[in-house]
């Protein structure tokens, strides 16, 4: 019998790196077939190849025995492959039914959108697989959940065989993930191949017949699902034992550094994203904040931040309130922030590597004459002494950021953020897109500032990371603080109950 | 760098190419058109005073522009910005007769400074508070400020006469001329000391930082504490302020009393001439002079050639449009073989 | 004495419609350009050339419909000309409409005085004759109003309906508003989004033609310098007034068209300074973009799409 999907001798480099390394990957008809590897791996670079939507420099594909060429994801389609992207790849303001058929509409009248046809067709569609949805609904109106089924709908509607989900349950609460499990198995049963990205070992285990595992845009080895277990993956995916717990040192806690009463505040669709949060972290300590993306996490960052206003609530930072504070005074107050999202709002990427470490401080009188010129060469030696100190590898301090890898520009971050003598340090998800060494690094770093006496705000989706350094953790849901609950005492079970709305009793 | 220099000059010479092609297809010779507008541009002493003359202005309205680019924001509305500027120097100029020299010419330059400061702080505000795209409204404030002041030089404040103008300036309020009979005055000084200043704020003062972290990445900037919404209102109003500065050297240097359409769109200009000089202060000043050496020797072309003097403007349009893409150009030197170039 | 009551009369109406055109021919290209996220304030200089085309090819031909012929396809050349620089090579789309009006600008001046000897005006041509409509016309109040214009105005009320037509009743319209607001889905989805921001920002030309052909043809009857006056960006106003909807925009359009009718008129009964009227549209644009009269968001970020 021959395979659905063989990709033979993929090498695909990107300025710098090496993404796929003459990669052979098989997946066979009506297998669901892993993908497995740390973030960087080359997993999805891999799977945007055979999606037509990067070109590899040399290898080969074949699909049910013929070798083809996928030079975009409209030829890819017609080849049966179909692709849900870790990002939806939906149009927020149509319906739908218009996001599933488009770019292949049905025409009546030689010219028009046969409107009836579409819904008709879809719905089939959708008794069909037993995926239920309102066709008419805009799709910015629906659930996290619901729009991943649209996107799959999307994928079988243009006559997938092959549908490759990119790391699918990243943003999905617990009890969601058993439902596209669900929807998953019954795609096996119709015959249809499934390629699941991820990084997570349990899911893989769970859901995969065998799990093809990369590194560093190599295959490791393909394995029966069956036959290994978590920690012979984990080795397989990093190359050595992976510490489960993070051994730290037991930290006294100190007095509340922030306090949060009532928090209230809207998100950017004026829909009330926080309902009232009540939070408080002490000196050193680490209180983590695990939930589900979108439960007001970004809006209760941006709050704190004074880079969003409340609409009701306070917030006291050392008993004194900042409520009403703008971000500059709040920084001066001794809160650090590294941000969520580094490109947004963590770096410039065209100042130099200089300008990004001052940028903040910028303003100290240690860099400034007069109080209003800067001063480079204490700017300059400020940056030699950050650079060695947090192992930022650049080639000059007058880089441009944009040059750097993610991992250094993360550490540019953290140099900037952890140098300022902070009293609070809000770390939002800080290792997101770190290979294993540099997330390691900056655990160590929160703890090293917890153990000065720092109090620390993480914010994760990574439930691993909450639970590998905070000393206490707190569950966000819809916008308010669920739980609080002491990691010895608490189980993965009861906080992913808690992170998917589930009673706290 | 050498690279992008040589792109720029690429492009000025694809446009002058591309002029010659329109002049040979409309019955004129290129290689007589352009020899006589470098005659009339830098023959003589007076031609290079008039060249310079010309390109003073534009200077002005190209760090305008530069400067508000550099914060992330389009104000493409410099020529209004001058011409207020220009019509606040004048009223400053005619009123405060008797005033000592230094202090009125001080004086009128201050209000141009103000008044274009004021016609950049209205879109600024706008887009703080309302969202509103300063593209549109600079350009829009633009047109008001075009009607506005020739209002009041066809009603209050009208010379006798048949001309739309006031009444001249007295001496007290004149910027002294350089290289005379050339129209060209003290106004060179202070743009060449305004290129000097734009490049020390940007680069040198926290001011500067800010304003460049506003403009490269303003969630960034933000999230540093720095203001974005006093940061983007400064840079328009400072921006206002060097455009409106201009408006005031033509009135006190050039004109010496406000005429209705003095500015044969200085404003575009600007933002052309900073696009050709590679977004840097220093820059613009070179392409500033081409682009014044364009319009000054333009002239003699027209009178010694009969060459329709809005060749020029045609010109300048073009090379904007080779400047706009500068992938354009590399694809093209690409094509050509010139590979290490296109790179 | 005439007051302002008597100028408020059916003439008036129909002089807004005709002064609405060009403004929502050029908004109507707005939109096409602007729902697949390229700014176009190349609009102005798009519809100056083609209305000096349009005279310059009805002076040659004696046919003013060649004439318009030649204006839609210069328009259109234009409007590709400013998806090449900005789609295919991602330059700055202000940059590049700002060098086009710019071009337009010179290109216009100078072939005027080529071609006629003066910068200042063309020669007169045969422009477009009005037609009535049969029954229409003899309507009260209506009658006046609609009945007797040059084609073009009645082709534009038909662009209008068959804008939205096309934009929310066809494939492609489905296809362009995908493109403008999630380009990567619309990419995945197969579409091939740079070919679907050609189509447009070509179309956005087209539009600005027509506009520039009723402005020389349809209503002067001659080229005159500058002579669209910074319509093309009060059309952007119009646009942005009708949030990015056709006929949104033909409403705001209506309304920069009465405005501009009845500025003419106070102007001729002297009761305030003509420079004083003439800032009207403008300060009105700066209002409506203020949010004066209702916020509005752009249909789609102003970047190029680069694949992946």
């Amino acid at each position: 019998m021959v395979s659905a999907v063989v990709m033979r001798g993929v090498t695909k480099t990107f300025p710098g790196v090496v993404a796929n390394d003459h990669v052979d990957f098989s997946a066979e008809t009506g297998e669901i077939h892993g993908l497995l590897g740390e973030n960087g791996a080359g997993k999805t670079v891999l799977m945007s190849i055979l999606y037509g939507l990067y070109r590899f420099d040399e290898g080969a594909i074949i699909i049910d025995g013929e070798e083809v060429e996928v030079d975009s994801p409209s030829t890819a389609m017609r080849l049966g492959i179909g692709m849900v992207h870790q990002h939806f790849m939906l149009v927020p303001s149509l319906t739908v039914a218009e996001n599933i058929i488009l770019g292949r509409e049905p025409i009546k009248n030689g010219v028009f959108l046969d409107t009836e046809r579409m819904l008709r067709d879809v719905g089939e569609f959708c008794d069909k697989y037993r995926l239920d949805v309102d066709l008419e609904a805009p799709v910015h109106t629906l659930s996290v959940g619901v729009q991943q089924r649209v996107e799959i709908l999307k994928a079988l509607y243009r006559g997938a065989d092959v549908l490759i989900l990119d790391e699918p349950t990243a943003v999905l609460t617990p009890q969601e993930v058993d439902e596209l499990f669900k929807a998953i198995r019954a795609l096996r049963e119709e015959g249809k191949t499934v390629i699941f990205i991820s990084h997570k070992l349990r899911e893989v285990l769970a859901i995969c017949d065998r799990v093809t595992v990369l590194k560093k845009g190599r295959v490791v080895g393909t394995v029966d699902a069956s036959e290994t277990d978590q920690g012979r993956l984990a080795e397989m995916m990093v190359g050595r034992e992976v510490v489960y717990t993070f051994d730290k040192d037991y930290c006294e806690a100190g007095e509340p550094v922030l306090v949060v009463e009532g928090l209230e505040a809207l998100d950017d669709r004026n829909l009330q994203a926080l309902r009232g949060v009540e939070l408080e972290v002490c000196a050193s300590e680490i209180l983590g904040i695990a939930g589900v993306e979108g439960n007001g996490q970004t809006e209760l960052i941006e709050t704190l931040m004074g880079l969003r206003k409340p609409t009701a609530g306070k917030i006291l930072l050392n008993d004194s309130e900042i409520t009403t504070l703008p971000p500059g005074e709040r920084i001066r107050a001794g809160i650090s922030h590294v941000p969520e999202d580094r490109h947004k709002r963590g770096i410039v990427s065209d100042f130099s590597v200089m300008e990004n470490l001052i940028l903040g401080s910028h303003r100290n009188t240690e860099f400034t004459q007069w109080g209003q010129v800067l001063d480079l060469a204490k700017a300059s030696s400020y940056s030699d002494k950050l650079i060695e100190d947090y192992s930022i590898d650049t080639p000059s301090k007058k880089t441009l950021a944009r040059n750097l890898s993610g991992g250094n520009q993360q550490r540019l971050v953290v140099a900037r953020e952890f140098s300022r003598e902070p009293k609070l340090i809000i770390a939002a998800q800080p290792t997101r897109g770190l290979d294993v060494g540099a997330t390691e690094y900056v655990r160590r770093k929160l703890l090293e500032m917890r153990d000065q006496g720092c109090a620390v705000l993480l914010l994760s989706a990574d439930l691993d990371e909450i639970w590998a350094i905070s000393d206490r953790i707190a569950v966000i849901y819809e916008g308010r603080i669920v739980a609080t609950r002491d990691p010895k005492e608490t189980s993965e079970q009861e906080l992913g109950l808690l992170m998917a709305g589930g009673r706290d009793d | 760098m050498v690279k992008a220099v040589f792109v720029q000059i690429l492009a000025i010479l694809l446009a002058f190419v591309t002029g010659a092609i329109v002049l040979s297809l409309t019955g004129y010779s290129p290689t007589l058109a352009y020899s006589a507008m470098y005659r009339g541009a830098f023959g003589n002493m007076y031609s290079i005073g008039q060249t310079l003359a010309k390109a003073t202005p534009i200077t002005f309205t190209a760090l305008a522009f530069l400067f508000a680019f550099k914060s992330g924001l389009f104000n493409i509305g410099a020529e209004g910005q001058l011409i207020i500027g220009a019509m606040a120097s004048a009223v400053v100029g005619i009123s405060f007769n008797g005033l000592p020299a230094p202090a009125h010419i001080a004086l009128a330059l201050l209000a141009g400074a103000v008044a274009g400061g004021l016609w950049g702080f209205i879109p600024a505000f706008l887009r703080a508070k309302y969202g509103a795209h300063e593209v549109i409204t600079t350009m829009m404030l633009s047109y008001v400020a075009i009607y506005l002041t020739s209002y009041m030089v066809n009603y209050p404040l009208k010379a006798p006469g048949w001309v739309a103008q006031t009444v001249p300036i007295p001496e007290s309020a004149r910027l002294p001329r350089i290289l005379s009979p050339s129209q060209l005055s003290a106004s060179l000084y202070l743009v060449v000391l305004l290129v000097v200043l734009t490049e020390y704020v940007l680069r040198r003062t926290v001011l500067g930082f800010e304003l460049r972290a506003t403009g490269l990445n303003p969630d960034a900037a933000e999230n540093a504490g720095i203001n974005v919404n006093r940061g983007m209102i400064l840079a328009l109003v400072i921006s206002g302020a060097i455009a409106g500065l201009g408006g005031s050297g033509e009135i006190l240097g050039v004109h010496r009393r406000f005429i209705d359409g003095f500015s044969p769109g200085y404003g575009w200009d600007g933002l052309a001439v900073a696009l050709v000089g590679g977004l840097n202060p220093v820059g613009a000043f070179f392409a500033a002079i081409l682009f014044g050496a364009l319009r000054s020797g333009g002239m003699v072309m027209t009178r010694v050639t009969g060459v329709p003097l809005d060749i020029v403007f045609l010109l300048q349009a073009l090379v904007i449009l080779f400047v706009a893409a500068p992938k354009m150009i590399r694809t093209l030197l690409k094509r050509s073989g010139l590979k290490w170039l296109g790179s | 004495m005439v007051g302002i009551i008597d100028i408020i009369n059916v003439g008036l109406f129909a002089a807004a419609l005709r002064m609405a055109t060009p403004i929502a021919y050029a908004s109507l290209g707005g939109i096409f350009s602007e729902r697949v996220g390229v700014m176009n304030i190349g609009l102005e200089g798009m519809m100056l050339l083609s209305a000096f085309t349009g005279v310059a090819v009805t002076y040659y031909t004696a046919n003013p419909w060649l004439g318009v012929l030649g204006a839609v396809l210069v328009g259109g050349l234009m409007g590709f000309f400013h998806a090449l620089l900005t789609v295919k090579f991602s330059g700055d789309q202000v940059v590049s409409g700002a060098g086009i009006n710019l071009f337009a600008m010179g290109f216009t001046a100078y072939m005027s005085q080529v071609l006629w000897g003066s910068r200042g005006a063309s020669e007169s041509v045969s422009g477009l004759k009005p037609i009535s409509i049969p029954i229409l016309k003899d309507l009260p109040v209506i009658g006046p109003i609609l009945g007797t214009h040059t084609p073009l105005v009645y082709i534009m009320l038909l662009t209008v309906v068959l804008s939205y037509i096309l934009l929310f009743r066809t494939p492609l319209g489905l296809r362009i508003r995908a493109v403008g607001e999630h380009p990567t889905a619309a990419d995945t989805a197969g579409i091939d989004v740079h070919r679907v921001k050609y189509i447009c920002v070509t179309l956005s030309g087209m539009f600005a033609g027509l506009g520039g052909a009723f402005m020389s043809l349809g209503h002067l009857s001659l080229f005159t310098y500058g002579m669209t006056g910074g319509r093309g960006f009060i059309a952007m106003a119009a646009m942005i007034f009708g949030k990015w909807m056709p006929v949104g925009a033909f409403g705001a359009s209506l309304l920069f068209g009465f405005s501009d009718a009845l500025q003419m008129r106070l102007q001729s009964l002297g009761l305030l300074p003509p420079q004083i009227i003439l800032t009207i549209p403008y300060v009105l644009t700066v209002a409506v973009l203020s949010g004066v009269v209702g916020r509005a968001k752009a249909p789609s970020d102003y970047k190029p799409y680069e694949k992946g």
